[in-house]
C-alpha cells in the first residue's frame, strides 16, 4: 500500500480511559503491555477500549477474558473483569449477561480457545443469539503454549505439532468460524477483519465499535474475527508478520461481512418485572393458604396404622399413580406417608413398581421389602413379589385365575380380572383405580373424603376424574361381593 | 406450615428459589431431570433465569458467569454430568465463587445405569477436579432434608464463597414424602465482590489465575484456612440411638433410612445398636466418630458403593475401633433383612472377641 498517507488516518496518541493508567502486570513495565513487539492483541485491545470510551459504557462493561496470550485483559481494562476457563468464555458470558441484562458483556478469545476447545460453547451461544459481543482474535496458531497447530492453522503451515506443515489428509482444513456461524439464524452481525495494513486496521476498529454498539442497542449476538499477526511464533519480523496477514492469511480467511442484520433486528424487550417476595410461595405452589391442612384429621385418628404396600405391573398400567393416590390420601388423613418408585427409563411395557407406606408413626425406611398388601397388576409381578408378602397380609391380583404355584396358605387373596372390570366401566386403563378401590375396602384405613380429596388433586381432567371415581367404587363393590360369595360358600 | 407430598427433586427447586436462587443452568439426565424441569417452570415465574445448556461443561461455566455477577445460582445432574462439570467446579473453587450443585447419583462407572447408587462419593467429596480444593457436601436422607439442606447449601456457599454439592442417591431424588417449606422467601442480595456491570463493581475481578508462584501458594494457604474453618464449624451428623451403642451403623442418604429401621428391630431383640448418619460428607463429622468410639465396640459402614465412605470412616476412627463393611452396588439396595442379619451375626461374634471400650481400657491402665 505504497500510496497510503498518514494524513488519511486519524492518529490518536491518547490512551483510552477504559484502560488503567498504569498496568500492574509487570512492576518494571507499567506503561507497556506484556505482548510481544508486533503482536496484534495490543491493537485490538486499544480498539476495544476506544469503543468502550466512545459509547460511554465503561461502568457497565464486563469483559470475559480467555486463556492464552490475552489472559491478562484485566491488567489493562478498567472495567468489570471475569477470567474464564479455556474455551468457556461464551458460556461464562451467557451466565453474566442473562442475570445482568443491563451490563455490556464482551467476550475476548483467541483461535485455539474459541475454535477448538470452545467450539461447542461459541456455536451454541451464537445459535441462542446471546446478547453479547465476541472479539475473536485469529492468528492461526496456539501462541502462548509455544506454537502448536490450531483448527485455523493454514494448509502447509508449520507448527510444533505439524512439523511437516498442516496436511489436510490427516489434520483437516482451516476452520472458517465466521462463515460457519453465519449459517445460523440468530446472529446479528459477523465480520472478519484484519490487521494486515493501516486500511484494514481502520476497518477493524470500526467493526469492533459496531459490534459493541449493537449490544448497547440490545440487538443481539455480534462477533468480530480479527486476523492478527504473531511475529514471535511465526518467526517473522513485525513488518513481515503484518504483511503475512494481508498477503497469505487473507487468502484462506477472506475479509468481509458475513452477517449484518443490524437494520432489521429488533431491540430486546425489557425483562418482566420481578414478582414481589411475598408472592414467591404462591408461585411455587407451597403457600399454606393454598394447601389442605391435614392436622385435624391426625388428631381424630384412634387406631394404629402401618400399611406397607407394594404395587407392581407393566409400565403404562398406572402403577405409580395408584401408589400416589394412596399416599396423597394418607397425607390428607394426617398419616405419615412415603412413596418410592423403582424408576426406570421412559419406556412402555417395562416393569414398574412402587413402595408406599402409610403409618401413624414416623416412617424410618420408605422401602417396602415385606409388604402387608401386594397389588400385582400382572403375573410376572405376582411371581416376583408374592413370596415377600408378610404372613396374614393381602395379595390383590389382576387375573382370572390365581397361578397354582403361587398359592400361599398364610396370605389372603383377591384375584379378579380387574382389567376386564375396568373395561366394562368404559376404559381398561382405569384398572389401577378398581384395584385401589378393592385395597381401600380391604384395609379400611382411609375415609372416603381423603380419597376424594387426593383424587381431585392428582387427576385434573374431568373425564378421567369421573371414571376413576366410578372405578374406585366398583373396586370396593367387587371386594364386598367376593366376601359375600365366600360367606355363601362356607 | 402445611405439608405437601412431593418428590425430593421437586423440593430442591422450590427451596432454592425461596433461598434467593435466581438462576439455573442445566442439562437433562436421569435421575435428576425433574430438578431441571421444575426450574424451567418456576425460575422464570420467580423473575429468575433458566437455560438448558448444550452440555454440563457449558452449564457449570454459566454458573461461573452468574456467580461472578453476584447471583445465587445452581445446577443439577448425575454422575456422568458431574464428571463433565469437574473442570468448572475447580475453577469456581479457585475463583472462590459460590454455587449449589445437586448430584442425584446413579450407577457407574461409565454409562452405568440409571438406578440409585452412592458411587459419586469420591468424585464429589474428594474433589474430582484439579488442584488443591474442597467442596462442601451435604447428604439429605429425606424429602424434607432435600428442602432444608438446599437452603443450608446456599447459605454455606455464600459464607465460604465455595461450591456446595447436595449429594443424594436416586431414591432420595425420586421418592415422594410430605414436606413443608418456610413461608418467607429470602431476598436475593448482591455481594460486594461481584462483577455486576455497575460503577461500584467496576475494577472487581474474578479469576483463579495466580502466575506468581508465591501468590499461588498464598492463595492455596488462604483456601486451606477457609476449609479448616469449615471443618471446625460446619460438620453435621445425626446420631440415632447411637449414644452408648455397642454397634454403630454408619450410612448416609437412603441407607441412613434403612439403618434406622434395622436399629428399631435389632434393639427390640436386645442388641445395643445405633446409627451415626453423616449429614455433611465434607466436612466429615469425625468428632462424632471419635466420641462414639469411646463406648462403641465396632462400627459398621453400609453403603451403595465400593468402600468410598468406608475410607473416611477409617480415617475418622484412626484405628480406634474395628470397622465392618456391608455394601451393595449397581442399583441394589442393602435390604432391611440383609443388614439385620449382618448386625445379628456381628453382635454374636463381637460379644466375646472385640476388645473392651476405651474407657475400660483407660481404667485398666490406671490400675496397673
Amino acid at each position: 500500500m505504497s500510496n497510503e498517507l498518514i494524513s488519511d488516518y486519524e492518529v490518536s496518541h491518547a490512551k483510552p480511559k477504559a484502560f488503567y493508567e498504569r498496568y500492574a502486570r509487570k512492576e518494571e513495565l507499567q506503561h507497556q503491555t506484556h505482548f510481544c513487539p508486533g503482536c496484534g492483541h495490543g491493537n485490538v485491545h486499544k480498539m476495544l477500549a476506544k469503543a468502550i470510551d466512545e459509547l460511554g459504557i465503561q461502568d457497565k462493561t464486563i469483559l470475559v477474558g480467555p486463556v492464552g496470550c490475552s489472559v491478562f485483559t484485566y491488567y489493562y481494562f478498567d472495567v468489570g473483569n471475569v477470567q474464564a476457563a479455556h474455551g468457556r468464555a461464551p458460556a461464562v458470558a451467557t451466565g453474566v449477561k442473562r442475570s445482568r441484562p443491563e451490563s455490556i458483556v464482551i467476550g475476548y478469545q483467541g483461535d485455539g480457545d474459541l475454535s477448538a476447545i470452545g467450539s461447542a460453547e461459541i456455536l451454541h451461544a451464537a445459535n441462542r443469539g446471546e446478547h453479547i459481543t465476541v472479539i475473536f482474535v485469529n492468528n492461526a496458531i496456539y501462541s502462548m503454549t509455544g506454537g502448536q497447530a490450531a483448527p485455523t492453522t493454514l494448509i502447509g503451515q508449520k507448527s510444533t505439532t505439524t512439523p511437516g506443515g498442516r496436511n489436510a489428509a490427516t489434520e483437516g482444513y482451516p476452520l472458517h468460524v465466521s462463515e460457519l456461524l453465519a449459517t445460523l439464524e440468530a446472529p446479528v452481525y459477523i465480520e472478519r477483519v484484519g490487521l494486515g495494513d493501516n486500511k484494514q486496521i481502520a476497518q477493524a476498529s470500526r467493526a469492533i465499535r459496531r459490534a459493541v454498539e449493537n449490544q448497547v442497542r440490545g440487538l443481539g449476538f455480534s462477533l468480530i474475527e480479527v486476523l492478527s499477526p504473531c511475529p514471535t511464533i511465526w518467526k517473522m519480523s513485525p513488518v513481515e508478520a503484518q504483511h503475512w496477514v494481508r498477503d497469505v492469511m487473507e487468502k484462506t480467511f477472506p475479509l468481509g461481512v458475513f452477517r449484518d442484520r443490524t437494520r432489521e433486528a429488533q431491540p430486546r424487550p425489557l425483562p418482566e418485572p420481578e414478582p414481589a417476595l411475598d408472592q414467591i410461595p404462591r408461585i411455587l405452589g407451597i403457600a399454606d393458604k393454598d394447601l389442605p391442612d391435614g392436622s385435624s384429621a391426625k388428631n381424630a385418628r384412634a387406631e394404629e396404622v402401618d400399611l406397607r404396600v407394594r404395587v407392581a405391573g407393566f409400565g403404562g398400567q398406572g402403577v405409580l399413580l395408584l401408589g400416589e393416590v394412596l399416599a396423597e390420601a394418607g397425607l390428607d388423613a394426617g398419616l405419615e406417608v412415603s412413596w418410592l418408585p423403582s424408576y426406570g427409563p421412559e419406556m412402555r411395557s417395562g416393569t414398574s413398581n412402587c413402595h408406599v407406606r402409610l403409618s401413624s408413626q414416623t416412617i424410618d425406611s420408605p422401602l417396602v421389602t415385606i409388604p402387608n398388601v401386594l397389588v400385582a397388576m400382572n403375573e410376572p409381578s405376582l411371581r416376583k413379589f408374592d413370596v415377600s408378602v408378610r404372613p396374614g397380609g393381602w395379595v390383590i391380583y389382576n387375573g382370572d385365575t390365581f397361578p397354582e404355584d403361587c398359592v400361599r396358605e398364610d396370605v389372603h387373596v383377591l384375584a379378579l380380572p380387574f382389567t376386564q372390570m375396568a373395561d366394562e366401566l368404559g376404559d381398561a386403563r382405569a384398572c389401577n383405580m378398581v384395584m385401589l378401590g378393592a385395597l381401600l375396602e380391604i384395609t379400611g384405613v382411609l375415609p372416603q373424603a381423603n380419597i376424594d380429596a387426593a383424587l381431585h388433586r392428582l387427576v385434573k381432567h374431568s373425564k378421567w376424574l369421573e371414571l376413576d371415581e366410578r372405578a374406585l367404587a366398583r373396586g370396593r363393590e367387587l371386594y364386598r361381593e367376593s366376601m359375600q360369595e365366600l360367606a355363601y360358600e362356607s | 406450615m402445611h405439608k405437601q407430598l412431593m418428590k425430593g427433586n421437586e423440593a430442591i427447586v422450590r427451596s432454592a428459589i425461596l433461598s434467593g436462587c435466581r438462576a439455573f443452568y442445566g442439562y437433562p439426565i436421569t435421575p435428576a431431570s425433574e430438578i431441571t424441569e421444575a426450574a424451567a417452570l418456576y425460575m422464570p415465574q420467580a423473575g429468575g433465569v433458566f437455560l438448558q445448556a448444550e452440555s454440563e461443561v457449558a452449564s457449570i461455566n454459566m454458573l461461573y458467569g452468574a456467580a461472578s455477577a453476584g447471583v445465587r445460582v445452581m445446577t443439577a445432574s448425575s454422575g456422568p454430568g458431574i464428571s463433565l462439570m469437574q473442570e468448572g467446579i475447580s475453577y469456581m473453587a479457585g475463583a472462590e465463587l459460590p454455587c449449589v450443585i445437586a448430584d442425584i447419583t446413579r450407577g457407574g462407572p461409565g454409562l452405568g445405569n440409571i438406578a440409585a447408587e452412592q458411587s459419586d462419593y469420591h468424585q464429589v467429596v474428594k474433589g474430582g477436579g484439579h488442584g488443591n480444593y474442597r467442596t462442601i457436601v451435604l447428604a439429605p436422607h429425606s424429602v424434607q432434608e432435600m428442602a432444608d439442606l438446599t437452603a443450608l447449601a446456599f447459605e454455606l456457599a455464600d459464607k465460604y464463597r465455595n461450591p456446595v454439592v447436595l449429594l443424594a442417591d436416586g431414591f432420595i431424588g425420586q421418592m415422594m414424602e410430605p414436606v413443608e417449606f418456610p413461608q418467607r422467601a429470602i431476598e436475593p442480595r448482591q455481594p460486594e465482590w461481584a462483577v455486576a456491570g455497575t460503577a461500584e463493581t467496576r475494577g472487581n475481578l474474578i479469576t483463579s489465575l495466580h502466575m506468581d508462584i508465591n501468590d499461588m501458594e498464598q492463595h492455596n494457604r488462604a483456601l486451606e484456612a477457609k476449609y479448616r474453618s469449615a471443618e471446625r464449624h460446619e460438620a453435621r451428623a445425626e446420631e440415632w440411638y447411637a449414644e452408648g451403642a455397642e454397634i454403630v451403623l454408619v450410612g448416609y442418604g437412603i441407607v441412613g433410612r434403612i439403618l434406622k429401621a434395622v436399629t428399631a428391630d435389632a434393639r427390640a431383640s436386645g442388641i445395643n445398636v445405633g446409627v451415626l448418619r453423616p449429614i455433611t460428607l465434607y466436612p466429615f463429622p469425625s468428632f462424632n466418630f471419635q466420641r462414639l468410639a469411646k463406648r462403641a465396640r465396632v462400627f459398621v459402614v453400609v453403603e451403595m458403593s465400593n468402600g468410598q465412605l468406608l475410607e473416611d470412616v477409617r480415617l475418622a476412627l484412626n484405628g480406634a475401633r474395628p470397622v465392618e463393611f456391608l455394601n451393595r452396588m449397581g442399583g441394589n439396595v442393602p435390604s432391611h433383612d440383609e443388614v439385620l442379619a449382618f448386625v445379628r451375626e456381628l453382635a454374636q461374634r463381637t460379644s466375646s472377641t472385640i476388645r473392651p471400650s476405651m474407657e475400660q481400657e483407660e481404667e485398666r491402665v490406671a490400675h496397673v
